[in-house]
């Protein structure tokens, strides 16, 4: 029988790497279909209907996507929010005064204005006027944001823990400006948003050339395809410029974190870039090494001999460095390949002028792989920065071990099998309903239009004019 | 007032904050668990009505849950871990049941649609477990997770009455929110949820002091009780004229929002009651409010937020159900 905390985190971190999906999607979602729909508002008067109602067609598919996340990312969120209480009890018994409000304003600023909103945007066409609508999109996307923020200020919080005062061992507030604005927040609220830009950047990307290699979605899909490809392109450098200064930030504030991601047991001077490796923890050294001189100094301290401390120099206070070696070069490798793409993709669209019908199916294809490449990205990078901040929950100060709870690890167990068999359930639902409803957009909206006839025709609750904006 | 007793009183405020969130999502999602709970009873093209009629409004009502369960976390830890531990399983399967519903509602209009049934089929066993976990929860609540054979009993019997409270909730949501031939079948639901539904509550009444001494002192006491007595005649008041008005007519028609509304009276009166047998523990004869809070400093950094947030929450959301009031239409993505 496993122990009882491991069995905790591989559920937290189930629950957790389940739920972070969702949200990476819709921060970024909320804010895209924010912009297809002022973009049809712009245009449905002009002389090009098929552009018009190709932002339409885009923001209704969509919108679709956007539901089906939303909901998932609500009842994955509902989950979380009871497995803080029994995961770990003493979290909350020792830093509830702070973790507490974060919290508490997360849901009471951000998750009531998405779901309150939310029923507005999806089902209010028709029951409002456009500008009402697109304010209730503007404060779904806005919630979802704002979400991102207390979140990720709690988070970085425990990373870097500033604002504080320990009295009796429970954690008191001496500076709310601290807490929030702790010294990794700034890089990681940056790195997260921009990598939901990215993630749905490349769904987009990904979806929209799905659709065109079946031929379908004719009016919506090119549009959203050069959508997605600028998007990736304009935001993959910043997040690789962020994506060094946050990691800047780390070696600074948790130099284990950094040695267990760059596979250095002991302290050395101009350490060198491992490409491969296999980190063993009980040799306490690397084997199998692919290595480049001296280049982890030059990135890390930008200097040739720059000094990067080794494991060895924090023994039982760093992290198991072999799931960070791996994970952290996950991330990097796939940001250098959404790099590649985007750039490449988009210079090449271009030069057929935009004209999806001249764009290599190869091309399309290999978009169409990338579709959920940043969900892989964003998952590789929390399980870098998270495991790495193992074996602290509050990194520094409080261990995992000690507020853990006493629940019998059978029971654990046996709830962690529940979980994990439901969320690949559902994460398999979600990926074929995805593809289902890409391959099937048109007969999905005109389904819609044969229900909105028989609905005006039947229904006398239906405003008349809510068949206007067609 | 001075600063030790607004300390003093803000642990209070708490419960009450937490009380009144839960309050609302008992109602909010109950009607909505409610209907959930019929639709195998539905035919297909009812389905998609009953669907409508809960689409704007399910995501909104689940987040009173976590306000609810957040507070509890942030005011008062000690108690948050001491019963969500106690609830470890009940609260496992009450979240599998959630997320069931909630992804089967999302998926069951852009599946396949020969995929469709067994998202109808998952969603209605969704929101039956969910209910029947909050049941067996409250159950295990309100009689502060006693030991022994009669608990677990007790327990039981408010997981089979909870559910089929939100059963009667669900229907008379949907004889507000339809109308014709859907609106006629809500009728019999109704009015075959009402007597189990009552059932369950009387003999729960009856139970409750009996499993507990704290509550048993508390209702009995003079004079307490000729005020308390308000509690239960107003409650039977209630579920009879629900009862009465379900065998009109006139329940199709203008008044077809009353029995809903007259439901929502008895959830209040019976928490309530609740809130007054429990006060002020938190946890019954183990933890007071006191004992159980955060540091005054963190419940008024959290206090201030809900002063502002709240009315705004309240105002958007009696705008969704003004946007969607009447009787419920197809609905569709826009």
């Amino acid at each position: 029988m496993m122990d009882a905390l491991l069995l905790a985190r591989m559920q937290f971190a189930a629950n957790i790497t389940f739920h972070i999906l969702f949200p990476t999607i819709s921060i970024g979602m909320g804010w895209l279909l924010l912009f297809f729909r002022w973009r049809w508002l712009e245009t449905r008067h002009g002389n090009d209907r098929v552009a018009a109602h190709g932002w339409l067609d885009a923001y209704r598919f969509w919108t679709k996507v956007f539901a089906l996340t939303f909901a998932l990312g609500v009842v994955s969120g509902i989950t979380m929010s009871f497995q803080f209480g029994t995961n770990w009890p003493g979290f909350m018994q020792k830093v509830g005064n702070i973790a507490g409000p974060l919290l508490g304003y997360e849901v009471l600023t951000a998750f009531f204005l998405e779901a309150g909103f939310l029923g507005v945007m999806l089902f209010g066409h028709g029951k409002v006027s456009e500008r009402v609508h697109l304010m209730s999109t503007f404060f779904v996307a806005f919630g979802t944001t704002l979400s991102a923020f207390w979140i990720l200020a709690l988070n970085s919080w425990m990373q870097t823990p500033s604002g504080h005062e320990i009295v009796d061992g429970v954690y008191h507030v001496k500076s709310w400006f601290d807490v929030v604005f702790n010294p990794s927040f700034p890089y990681r609220f940056a790195h997260m948003v921009l990598a939901s830009g990215l993630t749905c950047a490349f769904l987009l990307t990904g979806l929209s050339s799905w659709q065109l290699l079946r031929g379908v979605a004719q009016r919506s899909a090119p549009r959203v395809l050069r959508v997605g490809l600028t998007l990736a392109a304009l935001l993959i450098p910043v997040q690789i410029v962020v994506g060094d200064m946050h990691g800047l930030n780390t070696l600074h504030h948790q130099p284990a974190k950094i040695a267990a991601v760059e596979g250095v047991w002991d302290t050395e001077r101009g350490a060198p870039l491992l490409l491969f490796a296999i980190p063993d923890s009980e040799a306490r050294t690397n084997r199998f090494e692919l290595k480049l001189p001296k280049l982890a100094s030059l990135i890390l301290t930008h200097e040739l001999d720059g000094e990067i401390k080794g494991l060895n120099d924090f023994r039982d206070r760093h992290p198991p460095p072999l799931p960070l070696f791996f994970a952290f070069r996950a991330m990097v490798g796939i940001g250098l390949l959404m790099l590649a793409t985007s750039w490449l993709g988009w210079w090449l669209y271009r030069r057929v002028l935009w004209r999806a019908e001249r764009l290599p199916r190869a091309l399309l294809w290999f978009f169409a792989g990338m579709t959920i490449s940043g969900w892989i990205a964003t998952v590789a990078g929390w399980y870098v920065t998270e495991i790495g901040r193992q074996p602290f929950i509050v990194y520094g100060l409080i261990r995992t071990a000690d507020v853990t709870s006493a629940v019998p690890s059978a029971m654990i167990g046996a709830t962690l099998v529940l979980y994990l068999a439901l969320y690949l359930a559902l994460i398999v639902a979600y990926v074929s309903v995805l593809k289902y409803m890409a391959e099937k957009p048109e007969e999905l909206l005109q389904l819609d239009a044969i229900e909105r006839a028989a609905g005006a025709a039947t229904s006398p609750v239906l405003p008349a004019g809510s068949a206007a904006w067609t | 007032m001075d600063v030790m007793s607004f300390d003093r009183v803000l642990p209070v405020v708490f419960m009450a904050l937490m009380g009144a969130s839960m309050l609302v999502y008992v109602i909010s999602d109950g009607y909505d668990l409610g209907v959930g709970m019929l639709m195998h009873r539905a035919t297909d093209a009812e389905k998609d009505v009953l669907i409508a009629s809960i689409g704007p409004f399910w995501d909104a009502n689940e987040t009173w849950l976590v306000l609810g369960v957040g507070i509890l976390l942030v005011a008062f830890p000690k108690a948050h871990g001491l019963v969500l531990g106690e609830l470890y399983l009940p609260v496992a399967l009450m979240l599998v049941g959630l997320t069931l519903r909630g992804v089967a509602f999302d998926f069951r209009v852009k599946a396949k649609d020969t995929h469709k049934k067994a998202w109808d089929r998952l969603f209605f066993a969704g929101s039956t477990l969910a209910a029947v976990a909050q049941g067996w929860m409250l159950g295990r609540y309100v009689s502060g997770f006693g030991t022994g054979w009669n608990y677990p009993l007790f327990a039981a019997a408010i997981a089979v009455a909870l559910p089929m409270a939100y059963v009667l909730m669900g229907a008379t949501w949907l004889i507000m929110k339809t109308e014709g031939q859907l609106q006629e079948r809500a009728v019999q639901w109704a009015r075959i949820a009402w007597a189990p539904m009552v059932g369950g509550l009387v003999l729960i009444s009856m139970a409750t002091p009996w499993v507990s001494a704290t509550v048993r002192t508390r209702w009995f006491a003079l004079p307490e009780v000729i005020a308390l007595a308000a509690i239960p005649l107003m409650s039977g008041v209630s579920l009879l004229a629900v009862r009465g008005l379900l065998a009109t007519r006139h329940v199709r028609g203008p008044v077809c929002w009353l029995p809903f509304v007259l439901l929502v009276i008895v959830f209040v009166l019976g928490f309530l009651g609740l809130a007054y047998s429990i006060y002020p523990y938190v946890v019954l004869d183990q933890l007071t409010i006191w004992q159980a809070a955060s540091s005054p400093e963190a419940l008024k950094v959290i206090l201030f937020g809900t002063c502002i947030s709240v009315p705004a929450i309240a105002g958007y959301t009696v705008f969704s159900y003004r946007v969607f009031r009447g009787k419920t239409g197809e609905l569709k993505y826009a």
